[in-house]
């Protein structure tokens, strides 16, 4: 029983501080404002600190949440990912008049959902687990209620993601229906005893379980809901989205293909390898022409997705320990990158186009450096973040002989740089001058960029701490 | 511990660099010495707790994290101390420190801004110096060898709005570049040879193997680091920036291009002592090398009349008797001459900076003379200098010079010993004609006032100079002022005593110094546990080091001293007679110079223009790479090939783009036809399979 809830402590405080959040908004005065950003930093840090006591002890709650060190590492990317949401958000709450209390509750049950995923451990709650995800993320797109864009882009999102949650559930029922059971260590039994060629339905199962993450993940050709989506909602949940959701549905798609469906390998890799090219592909050549900033971030991101799926297919724990790592890089670096382009918008400017950035290095020299060092680490220069990233995914990729993917991989990435080093030169080098106003911003965004920043520098000069707690914590995942 | 001593000069650095324009000079320049001497007293220290350690156990490592790990690739940042790189810590910091000391008065006139951009660089360069000489794997010193050569191309060029400042420091750049590529390279190999990069598991390694005597890995990997170090010590081929260098302000002259930074190619070799000596066929290249580069700037120096620039050959050819002595396998004695030249040579530096000083710029020593009387405190230790320099005995860099010749012929390489005692020759000529041009005849400066305004732009910039500054405008001379003296003071102490820790055998010393760096250039001891006295390792045996292994422990032999004894007054005899030529020509009889320049003048010529060496690279290697570049590579590879295949990939990717973001039209319906097309793909890819 005690150990039940020690597995389960860290996401069982953030539930706690979302409802405390939820609780203290309703009963706060009229004209008063609760400080209520602070319940969620409370909570997120407690959480951290539970994940940091739980590391080593792989204990296991109810049967069916895991407190491995695997989904430990990922709950401190997305715990890290909420933070930084939740301290960029102060500033675009009051000008967007979104409402703080709903806000700051459904970003944290959203991180509720994402650390549960990772640590789910049988297909039902996994469901479930995305389904918490999902809703919070579906309603925070939307909570500028009186945009239309906005709720456009909430409609969209909602209506695929209702679409792919059938194709994932149904895939769990034929899993259900083959294997006799949810648990993933069941199915993985199961799997590795009947030594002939794979059945079918089997091979379905999986590949509308596939499906299913790859819509979460965002990759080609189930990515089209994600550009509209990343360009309707408020930049801040944008940036939520692109990284916490995404390390979300990329842990628990590890540990199902890592896990589960281990031994049939060879036969999830080869369509994988072919989603990964289209995603990479199209995620980059797509990105070149697009000229708002949220919608070329957006499909950057759809981009990255292809550079994780690259150390999903390599398959070795090498491959399982750059993803981690990578997740970790390209969360911090995506959302600084989101957070600039957030907290310069105004009530009545946007400033999410791309000239809209000319010459921001003499109005804002800070963020235009800031700026130019998230999107450098995106493309993947040394010594940022970035790189390492990619340096460890591709050559783990040519380490297990897939150096297609590798070669793939690295010429979008030049690509990439195009269009990121596109607002570099807009900030640096551009003989005009966006006369869009630069608003003042707040303390705990120069906060929460200074954390991003630092992260970007330590992940990419110092990789070695990192690296390592991303190899134990997938040392012990199966 | 060992990261403090370069971490101080590094936060001077960060200071200097980040708020030193809005610091005082006082302030900026106090901070830059303090930052030395910190790091000098954390040298002392570490020195002191080394020396405590019994002799075979003179390690001490310090892993501050692992930089890079990637499979088998390991790159902790490592730093190391035993006894070489502690006297080399010891002379970075030591004389850096007096130089630091030496530049806030030299510098003076700069403005604040400059001032602080100055020490910024002058701390940088002594961090890099110190990791390079901390280092304890090829990679962490290659940080260090990278650091100090950029730091060495912003101090040359540090009076940037001159031409001929900035032309220099590219120069250095670019050749650097050359030997850098080559030590890369050598890197690789290395690693790929012996899968680490730590230098005490390469010389484990190595000394597992036998000596290699026919051409194979262990001669390529040494000739290209030594390549590289022929880039840094400024060897032939590579030597040819250094001469430019003296752009640079003349403090950074002493510290950076003649006390620290060029001899960390003998460092390398001193450092991998146990991989060179299983080369024997590199160790013949780096002797003969050495000596060639120690006799034609030798030759180049006796007739040059920039100041500067006679000391800049000196260096060179100083730094070629320091790779003889490598090459004959007396890693010590090439280490011992590296410790005592770092004293009068960044003397000479430190004095004919004071006199530049004095003259307000001028470097040309025809516009000199009879300085003597004027600057007392620079001619006497200058001529400390240059009679240490010579190998008068007594001083420092008889003993040390004296060692690598008794080497070289002790190892058996007569015809590079008769070379190098005719560079001791040219040595003692040409140093004497500086002093005597210089400082003794008749003073040739007043009238030359005018040209060393021009000459020198940095002091003509501060043109308060004639005004505030008490140099008086082309009246009485003063002396060096007491920032500036008492560096030159310490550094002509230690130019007389330093080589008493090397006093040989045959004097009846007992060469502390060579005892005390010999575990630095041996494998690792683990192997054999310590017993005393007996030390001598098969491997290195058939290297010179081998033969004086021995001589440590059983005391040299009758005929080793006696024939010590014979080399060590014919060095004597032709230092004396170095001298007293110069005397002769330049100081009794000022018309002889001039009449043997008109006797045989293409001779004159071809020294006066260093052989042509620059012309001759210019002509065979730089106008053909410009050349080639500019028709074939750039019109023809670059803008044809390469600009064409970038224009293509850029129309093509937005040309595909344009059709591929027709399917994002916005609409819910696409999209979910897209989704559905997916699935059944996927589905359809495993069933078909």
């Amino acid at each position: 029983m005690l150990t039940d809830f020690q597995a389960i402590m860290p996401i069982l405080i953030v539930t706690l501080s979302a409802i405390v959040t939820m609780v203290a908004e309703a009963f706060q005065p009229k004209q008063e404002r609760a400080p209520l950003a602070g319940f969620g930093v409370i909570g997120l840090i407690g959480a951290a600190a539970a994940s940091v006591l739980l590391w080593g002890y792989d204990k296991t709650g109810f049967g069916v949440v895991r407190a491995d060190n695997f989904s430990l590492f990922v709950n401190l990317i997305v715990i890290a990912v909420g933070l930084l949401t939740i301290l960029f958000s102060p500033q675009v709450i009051e000008r967007e008049r979104i409402p703080p209390g709903e806000y700051y509750a459904l970003t944290l049950f959203a991180v509720v959902g994402m650390m549960l995923m990772a640590a789910a451990t049988d297909l039902l709650l996994l469901f479930l687990a995305l389904e918490v995800l999902s809703l919070a993320v579906y309603v925070l797109t939307g909570i500028r209620r009186a945009q239309f864009q906005s709720a456009e882009a909430a409609f969209k999102y909602f209506l695929l993601g209702a679409f792919s949650s059938a194709f994932f559930l149904y895939g769990v029922a034929l899993t259900y229906a083959i294997v006799g059971s949810t648990r993933l260590e069941e199915i993985a039994a199961t799997l590795a005893v009947s030594d002939q060629a794979p059945d079918g339905l089997v091979l379905v199962a999986m590949g509308l379980l596939a499906v299913g993450f790859a819509f979460k993940i965002s990759a080609v050709p189930f990515h089209m809901w994600a550009p509209d989506a990343y360009q309707g909602a408020p930049t801040l949940v944008t940036g939520f989205m692109a990284t916490g959701v995404k390390a979300a549905a990329f842990a628990a798609f590890l540990r199902v293909f890592l896990s589960s469906f281990h031994t049939l390998h060879d036969s999830w890799a080869p369509m994988l390898w072919l989603v990964a090219v289209a995603t990479m592909i199209l995620g980059t050549v797509v990105g070149v022409v697009q000229a708002n900033a949220k919608r070329m971030l957006a499909y950057s991101s759809v981009a990255h997705a292809g550079y994780l799926l690259v150390g999903l297919i390599v398959g070795t724990r090498v491959g399982e320990a750059a993803t981690l790592f990578y997740l970790a890089a390209y969360a911090v670096s995506t959302l600084g990158a989101f957070a600039v382009v957030a907290v310069l918008a105004t009530e009545e400017h946007p400033h999410d186009r791309v000239q809209d950035f000319a010459g921001l290095w003499e109005s804002r020299p800070g963020l235009a450096a800031l700026m130019t060092v998230f999107l450098l680490s995106l493309g993947g220069f040394p010594p940022l973040a970035g790189f390492v990233g990619k340096w460890y995914i591709f050559s783990a990729a040519i380490d297990a002989g897939y150096v297609w993917l590798a070669i793939v991989g690295v010429l979008t990435s030049v690509i990439s740089v195009f269009f990121y080093l596109r607002i570099v030169v807009m900030m640096y080098m551009s003989d005009e001058r966006a006369l869009v106003p630069t608003p003042a911003i707040t303390r705990s965004a120069v906060a929460g960029l200074t954390l991003a920043l630092v992260a970007v520098f330590y992940l990419g000069l110092l990789p070695t701490h990192a690296i390592e707690l991303a190899l134990t914590s997938v040392q012990g995942m199966f | 511990m060992l990261a403090l001593i370069p971490l101080f000069p590094f936060i001077g650095f960060i200071i200097n660099a980040l708020i030193g324009r809005r610091l005082s000079k006082a302030t900026s320049g106090g901070l830059a010495c303090l930052a030395m001497l910190v790091s000098f007293g954390v040298a002392v220290v570490a020195f002191w707790r080394l020396l405590g350690l019994p002799a075979e156990a003179r390690v001490i490592d310090e892993t501050l994290f692992t930089w890079i790990a990637s499979g088998r690739f390991q790159a902790p940042l490592t730093f190391r101390l035993d006894p070489l790189a502690g006297l080399m810590c010891l002379v970075v910091t030591g004389i850096g420190f007096l130089i630091h000391v030496y530049s806030t008065a030299y510098m003076h006139e700069e403005t604040d801004h400059e001032y602080a951009r100055y020490f910024s660089y002058l701390n940088l360069f002594a961090a890099f110096m110190l990791v390079l000489v901390l280092g304890a794997n090829l990679l962490v010193m290659f940080i260090g060898w990278e650091g100090v050569g950029l730091c060495s191309y912003l101090l040359i060029g540090y009076w940037f709005d001159k031409q001929s400042a900035t032309d220099a420091g590219k120069k250095a750049f670019v050749v650097n570049r050359v030997g850098d590529m080559a030590f890369i390279v050598g890197m690789c190999l290395a690693f790929a040879s012996f899968g680490t990069l730590d230098f005490r598991a390469i010389a484990a390694a190595v000394a597992a193997l036998p000596p290699e005597v026919t051409w194979g890995v262990l001669s390529t990997i040494t000739l290209l680091f030594f390549i590289g170090a022929t880039g840094k010590s400024a060897q032939i081929p590579l030597y040819i920036w250094l001469p430019d260098a003296m752009e640079g302000p003349t403090p950074v002259s002493a510290l950076i291009h003649a006390a620290t930074m060029v001899t960390a190619g003998v460092y390398m070799i001193g450092r991998n002592a146990v991989l060179y000596s299983h080369a024997p066929l590199t160790m013949e290249v780096v002797a003969v090398i050495g000596v060639a580069t120690a006799l034609l700037a030798g030759t180049i120096g006796l007739a040059q009349n920039d100041i500067k620039r006679v000391l800049a050959y000196s260096t060179v050819s100083q730094l070629g008797y320091m790779f003889l002595a490598m090459g004959v396998g007396a890693f010590a004695a090439g280490i011992f001459h590296l410790y005592t030249h770092a004293f009068f040579k960044a003397l000479m530096f430190l004095g004919s900076g004071a006199v530049i000083h004095a003259l307000h710029g001028e470097q040309d020593m025809r516009k000199m003379g009879g300085l003597r009387r004027a600057l007392p405190i620079t001619y006497w230790t200058f001529l400390i200098g240059a009679l240490a320099i010579a190998g008068v005995p007594g001083l420092s860099g008889f003993f040390s010079k004296d060692e690598i010749l008794f080497r070289t012929f002790a190892s058996g390489h007569s015809v590079l010993w008769v070379l190098g005692t005719a560079t001791a020759l040219l040595t003692a000529v040409y140093m004497f004609r500086l002093i005597y041009l210089t400082f003794h005849g008749k003073p040739r400066y007043e009238g030359a006032y005018e040209g060393a305004q021009e000459a020198h732009r940095a002091h003509d910039r501060a043109a308060h100079a004639q005004g505030t500054h008490n140099h008086g405008g082309g009246g009485v001379l003063h002396d060096a002022p007491m920032a500036m003296a008492i560096p030159l003071v310490l550094l002509a102490i230690g130019s007389v005593v330093a080589g008493y820790v090397g006093v040989p055998h045959a004097l009846g010393g007992s060469n502390r110094i060579e005892t005390f760096l010999e575990p630095s250039f041996s494998p690792p001891a683990h192997t054999a546990p310590a017993v005393a006295g007996t030390h001598a390792e098969p491997g290195v045996a058939l290297s010179g080091e081998g033969a004086h292994a021995e001589a440590d422990a059983h005391g040299a032999t009758h005929a080793d001293t006696a024939l010590e004894l014979t080399l060590m007054v014919t060095s004597v005899a032709i230092a004396l007679m170095g001298i007293g030529i110069a005397t002769l020509v330049w100081l009794k009889r000022p018309h002889v110079a001039a009449a043997l320049a008109a006797r045989v003048p293409w001779m004159h010529r071809l020294l006066l223009n260093k052989w042509y060496v620059d012309e001759l690279y210019d002509a065979t290697i730089v106008q053909p790479i410009k050349n080639s570049s500019t028709v074939g590579l750039w019109k023809g590879v670059d803008v044809g090939v390469i600009d064409g295949a970038v224009n293509g990939t850029g129309w093509l990717v937005r040309g595909s783009a344009a059709g591929l973001r027709l399917a994002q039209s916005g609409s819910v319906r696409i999209y979910a036809a897209a989704f559905f097309v997916g699935t059944v793909l996927v589905i359809a890819f495993y069933l078909v399979r």
